[in-house]
């Protein structure tokens, strides 16, 4: 999980082309064209544009954006699924465009992982037959590797059911079995392709709660996709929003919400309660010359949601401290501003 | 306005219709124009320029020469020496191995391996069938012939399989491997079994070496088609899950890819088996043993109670071949749980082994040939029974006979064969440029002029005679039927089992009833090849009718449709690809079924085939009308446009690279 850099996964200059003479495009200036001029010039599909990230081992990472900009294809890189066309991928320092295909199969089956959308279960194997594939192709004996698989079933709650057929389980389970499966191996990275998509919106929440204890419980890189906001706000600790393939902005999720880069990420975080994701910092203002500092201090990082006890309590300004400086003041007024979704405040 | 609803065709929906029809003239006008020409044209120099059949044309004598030479240097020449007597030695052997193997264990227990293989295959209802199946073979007083037959389709079903298989999965994995095999399969497909008998003779001689590459060459193509479509209908994410987990391309291809094909897979199995089933018949003709045989003696001699038993051997194979692999392939592979407890696999082993060994002890009790006390023979009041109903049911038959004789089969006959050749060619070259463009057109010309440079035109116009009628008749009926099962669930109930069972049947079974009422003549070929192609063509169309739409059939509801509007503004409308699809299966199985009919004394290139094989100096001949056969099925099948619409595997952009990400 330690890298020499601590850097778990690294993304520099990403390209993948699909279709024919993909190389002949990125060097010359058709790579320019937007998607749509490109393809009808071409026939090609730039699906991922000069994508260049990092992720921090055990972060949360999350990739959005609108259906077809590039989501999947981008994942797939990572481990190779779909050979890139340009770019350099590194995980945990290893060059993964140089990679041998041992050495590519190494990587797949010992250190990243991945949970796909509609599940790819064997339907023909019992579900610890299913879990237990990744052991299996690596040649592990049936008795360890039925152990192995057993104890992650059960750490997806899944216990007793390792008898039986996929298609005998809900979805939700069924995706459960997914997950059990991508950490059999006791990956560094698990990689997550909208895994929650196919599910009903409740079961999905489970999900999402699954994810966020395993993230505590076994502490992976993960990288996250979805196209679903609120999911990516609950998971990630850093998002990464692409249109037409490229990433249009890449931040935290009150970056995103607080100081969208352009209209498109504006139109995306719309509807995004503000007063829930931003903090203190994003409203708070210099005092005005007859206010009082003496009201109760909370630090810059407070949810705004969360200083409104204290607004409550106190008709004094509340002052946002970093450690010992003061940033600034808000009032009541600004929170309630702030929880009533108006005016863009920014820093 | 109900009628416009969602069938007015896309034609019809372009909005401005009105100063359309003013400018253009209507659609109608230039075909009309065009059959007055060919009608003008075809008056004025009837009886000119017609190609006339010439028994002794330069072409044919070619190829005897070519056969001369063949048989002078067999043992000379290092093609033959080297590579095409070790095929024909290899297959050879093959085929002596399955029969000492069937022949071994006697015929009782022969019958108890059956019969333990139908239990392994389908529980104790599909054993029960095995065991009488094979049973009756002797019953029939056949046993010999059917075990031979047994052996000549194991022969060719191996090969086919172990050939056809990797082929098909490797084609499943590889769209360049698809689109070159592509127009391959297309052209085996429709060419009639008839004609690659003759070049087999020319390589492999006689027997049954040549009869199993001729069956060999019929059952490939569904191999190689069923096993592509299997592989791609098997889960893209399940593949790359096991990519993702770092599986090699081989523990995919074994763990993953193969087990989920299993049941399509299957299928291919049993296609491949059904199509050798119909073909080892018509392998006969070049002395391969077995049933065909006296199937092919009751042809020629129009003698009823000779095919008949053999007819039926054949028909009771097909089926017990068929329930035993269908029912292999459709067991679930794991044990299902829960329901009524399931025999563990030690006792069906068990009673398996208990099965064999019975057979074999019977064996040992019983004498070695089957006994003659227990043959049922039939063949003398089989013939009486035909000769009574020729002679009861004359008025009718031979009015049904002479009415489509007289009406249809020899006025279109003097039409085709009385105009110059290149006005049918150019008729033809319209035909198919207006179904399907240029290409289709210069197919067309192509065919048709090299019909004429074989010296087989006259021939090859008689049959297309016999095959236009047999169509027409074909759909008509196919139609009729198709829609009233649509129609009525009642009568598709009744009806499906009908078809499901002809459908097993294997092709030349029809000839039976045909020649049994009509005797030897060119009606005979018409009324075999309508009921032979018929019970597609009515699925087809039904299918294609029932799986209209349900909101456009709710639209038009909705206007106040009544039924009969409904049927032929909206469901016939909007069925067409598959009726066209009908039409092409239609066409390309009545034209194999009027060059069997050859044999029964429909002339044309049938018979030219046939008296190939009988008379050492036809054998060019017989040759050159095998490859107009062939012509005459690419052209009319590129005419009704069937390669492109045949439900061929369907891939999407995403599938083909999916495959390739296996890398
Ligand atoms: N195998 C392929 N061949 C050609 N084009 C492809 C292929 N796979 C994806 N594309 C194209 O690349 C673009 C990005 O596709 P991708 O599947 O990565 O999008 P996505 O963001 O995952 O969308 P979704 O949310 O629908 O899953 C799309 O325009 C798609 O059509
Ligand atoms: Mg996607």
């Amino acid at each position: 999980m330690t890298s020499p850099d601590g850097v778990a996964i690294e993304v520099r200059s990403l390209w993948k082309i699909f279709g024919p003479r993909a190389e002949r495009v990125l060097g010359g200036p058709d790579a320019e064209l937007d998607p749509g001029e490109l393809r009808a010039k071409t026939g090609c599909v730039a699906a991922v544009r000069d994508v260049s990230f990092t992720v921090r081992p055990g972060e949360v990472f999350v990739v959005m954006g609108l259906s077809g900009s590039g989501k999947s294809t981008l994942v797939r890189c990572l481990t190779r699924l779909v050979e890139p066309t340009a770019g350099e991928i590194a995980i945990s320092g290893e060059d993964v465009r140089a990679a041998s295909p041992a050495q590519l199969r190494d990587l797949r089956r010992n250190r990243v992982s991945m949970v796909f959308q509609h599940f790819g279960l064997l339907p023909h194997r019992k579900v610890v037959d299913n879990v237990a594939y990744g052991l299996e192709v690596q040649g592990v004996p049936r008795r360890q590797r039925h152990e192995r698989a057993r104890a992650i079933l059960s750490l997806v709650g899944l216990d007793g059911f390792a008898e039986a057929r996929p298609d005998q389980l809900s979805g939700g389970m069924q995706q459960r079995v997914g997950l059990a499966r991508a950490l059999a191996a006791d990956p560094e990275v698990l990689l997550f392709d909208e895994p929650f998509s196919a599910l009903d919106p409740l079961i999905r929440r489970d999900m999402q709660a699954e994810v966020v204890r395993l993230h505590r419980e076994v502490g992976k890189t993960m990288l996250f996709i979805t196209h679903d906001l609120s999911e990516a706000l609950k998971l990630g600790e850093r998002i990464a929003i692409m249109r037409a393939g490229s990433i249009v902005q890449l931040g935290t999720p009150e970056e995103l919400v607080g100081a969208p880069a352009d209209d498109y990420v504006a139109d995306f975080v719309r509807d995004v309660p503000r007063s829930e994701v931003l903090s203190l910092r994003w409203i708070c203002r210099s005092p005005a010359d007859d206010e009082h500092l003496d009201g109760p201090a909370l630090p810059a990082g407070t949810i705004i949601r969360d200083a409104v006890p204290a607004a409550m309590e106190s008709a004094r300004p509340i002052r946002v401290v970093e450690g010992d400086e003061l940033l600034g003041v808000v009032d009541r007024l600004d929170i309630l501003t702030a929880m009533s979704g108006r005016a863009g405040t920014g820093s | 306005m109900t009628s416009q609803a969602p069938p007015a065709a896309p034609v019809q929906a372009v909005p401005p219709a009105a100063p359309r029809a003013a400018v253009r003239p209507p659609r109608w006008v230039v075909p009309v124009a065009g059959i007055v020409a060919a009608v003008a044209v075809y008056l004025a120099f009837r009886g000119a320029a017609t190609l006339p059949h010439d028994d002794d044309a330069a072409p044919f004598r070619f190829v005897n020469d070519v056969r001369a030479w063949v048989d002078a240097n067999r043992n000379q020449s290092p093609v033959f020496l080297f590579f095409v007597n070790y095929v024909r030695l290899f297959i050879g052997g093959l085929y002596d191995t399955f029969l000492l193997a069937l022949q071994a264990p006697g015929w009782a227990g022969l019958i108890g391996i059956a019969a333990a293989l139908g239990w392994l295959a389908g529980g104790w209802r599909i054993g029960l069938l095995s065991a009488l199946g094979f049973a009756s073979f002797g019953v029939l007083g056949l046993w010999e012939a059917s075990v031979a037959t047994l052996a000549l389709v194991l022969t060719a079903v191996l090969l086919s399989l172990v050939i056809g298989l990797p082929l098909g999965i490797w084609a499943g994995h590889s769209p360049r491997l698809r689109r070159l095999l592509s127009p391959v399969l297309d052209v085996m497909q429709i060419m009639p079994t008839f004609a690659y008998l003759a070049p087999m003779v020319l390589f492999f001689q006689i027997g049954p070496a040549s009869g199993a590459v001729a069956t060999l060459i019929y059952s490939i193509p569904p191999a190689i088609r069923i096993a592509a479509l299997a592989m791609e209908q098997v889960s893209p994410t399940a593949v790359e899950a096991s990519v993702s987990l770092g599986a090699t391309r081989r523990q995919t291809l074994f763990k993953v890819e193969l087990p989920m094909a299993r049941a399509t897979l299957g299928l291919a199995v049993n296609q491949t088996i059904m199509m050798a089933l119909s073909m080892v018949v018509i392998a006969a003709l070049i002395a391969a043993p077995g049933l065909g045989s006296d199937i092919i003696r009751g042809l020629t001699r129009a003698n009823v109670g000779l095919m008949l038993p053999a007819g039926i051997a054949i028909v009771i194979m097909a089926i017990v071949l068929d329930r035993m692999t269908m029912s292999a392939a459709a067991r679930p592979p794991y044990p299902v749980t829960g329901g009524r407890a399931r025999i563990g696999p030690r006792l069906r082993w068990a009673v398996a082994a208990v099965l064999v060994a019975a057979g074999l002890a019977l064996g040992r009790v019983l004498p070695a040939e089957f006994p003659e006390e227990w043959v049922l023979r039939f063949a003398a009041p089989v013939n009486e029974a035909v000769n009574w109903a020729k002679f009861s049911w004359y008025g009718v038959t031979d009015a049904i006979r002479n009415l489509t004789t007289e009406v249809l089969l020899n006025p279109l006959q003097a039409v085709l064969t009385g105009a110059p050749w290149w006005l049918v060619t150019a008729v033809a070259i319209a035909v198919a440029w207006r179904t399907g463009g240029l290409r289709t057109a210069v197919v067309a010309a192509g065919c048709l002029s090299a019909v004429a440079l074989i010296g087989l035109w006259q021939h090859t116009m008689e049959t297309l005679t016999t095959v236009l009628v047999a169509v027409a008749l074909t759909l008509l009926i196919g139609l009729l039927l198709g829609v009233a099962a649509a129609r009525s669930p009642r009568f598709a109930a009744v009806q499906r089992p009908l078809l499901d069972a002809a459908q097993t049947m294997p092709a030349f079974v029809y000839l039976l009833p045909a020649l049994a009422l009509f005797g030897a003549t060119r009606f005979t070929a018409i009324f075999a090849s309508v009921i032979y192609a018929v019970p597609p063509v009515i699925r087809l169309v039904e299918d294609g009718i029932r799986n209209v739409s349900p909101a456009a059939v709710e639209a038009a509801l909705s206007c106040g449709s009544t039924e009969r509007q409904l049927l032929w503004k909206v469901r016939l409308p909007l069925a067409r690809p598959a009726i066209r699809l009908a039409a092409n299966q239609g066409i390309v199985m009545t034209l194999a079924m009027v060059v069997v009919g050859g044999l029964v004394g429909a002339g044309g290139l049938g018979y030219d085939v046939v008296s190939g094989f009988s008379q050492r100096t036809d054998f060019g001949m017989g040759f050159a009308a095998g490859v107009a056969t062939v012509l005459l099925g690419i052209l009319l099948d590129r005419i009704t446009q069937g390669a492109d619409r045949r439900p061929s595997p369907r891939t999407s952009d995403r599938t083909t690279t999916r495959k390739k990400r296996i890398a």
